[in-house]
């Protein structure tokens, strides 16, 4: 229905190509990724949780899987994600709200999520290999 | 006064009235996210690379298995309202459009059901 009309050929407005690269769109497009890999890595946690109920041997399986080096780079940049858009997340509340609009807090703000999210998931990761005594 | 014509509200094209819905819903599971999250990573960080009887115990208690259900109930609701958007921002052809947003909800009900029956089995045992 829609397509029917879009037989005129417009001009379109500025788009990503034009545009000086901007830490808060930046921001805004890992929002989004992180968003959509978080959406497909929830089959990581039904995998782990359905293999613990079926027994002991699918358990050992997905266990070995998550703690291969491969396997272990994909949790870690599962971890990533989670606390990118998290943090990405919270700006998004904040500004719901009409506060940190200014371009100093934006920028500000941007910077410190995507800081923030790698200090916080190095954090996360020191604490589990601390725990298994791998550090 | 009303600028559309009668043929642009047959066609569908205008607003379908659930806006508000979708975004209060995004921003309610949004915050109970924030504290279910947090109780994930924890009991990730804390049950990674344990044995199989280890696990079962931890995840069969109330205090783990009731928050790790709301976190799959928050978080699949969440996810099913983010990945719609992305579709209706990037999918424009109609048929293709509706096929995506029932995938979209066709995944989203399956890893919650694969998720809720797994949590479920580990607290009722069997």
């Amino acid at each position: 229905m829609a397509e029917a009309r879009q037989a005129v050929e417009r001009p379109l407005s500025p788009h990503l190509t034009i545009y000086a690269r901007q830490i808060n769109m930046v921001m805004s497009i890992l929002h989004r990724l992180t968003g959509a890999a978080l959406y497909f890595g929830t089959l990581l946690l039904a995998a782990w949780l359905i293999a613990a109920a079926m027994g002991e041997q699918e358990f050992e399986t997905v266990n070995a899987v998550f703690g291969h080096p491969i396997g272990r780079l994909v949790l870690l940049g599962y971890t990533w994600a989670l606390v990118h858009h998290m943090l990405g997340g919270m700006r998004h509340l904040l500004w719901d709200t009409g506060r940190g609009l200014q371009i100093a807090q934006v920028n500000a703000l941007s910077w410190l999520t995507i800081i923030g999210s790698t200090v916080l998931t190095l954090a996360i990761w020191v604490a589990g290999l601390l725990l298994r005594g791998e550090l | 006064m009303a600028y559309r014509t009668p043929l642009a509200r047959v066609r569908g094209l205008g607003s379908a009235k659930e806006g508000a819905g979708h975004f209060w819903r995004q921003r309610l599971t949004a915050v109970a996210n924030i504290f279910l999250v947090a109780f994930l990573v924890w009991l990730l960080v804390t049950l990674a690379g344990e044995d199989h009887a280890t696990v079962e115990n931890a995840l069969a208690q109330p205090h783990v298995a009731i928050p790790l259900l709301l976190l799959v109930l928050s978080g699949l609701v969440h996810m099913r309202l983010g990945m719609q958007t992305i579709i209706e921002d990037y999918v424009h052809s109609e048929g293709s459009k509706v096929i995506l947003l029932m995938l979209n909800s066709f995944f989203v009900v399956a890893v919650g059901l694969v998720c809720v029956f797994a949590v479920l089995k580990l607290s009722f045992g069997a």
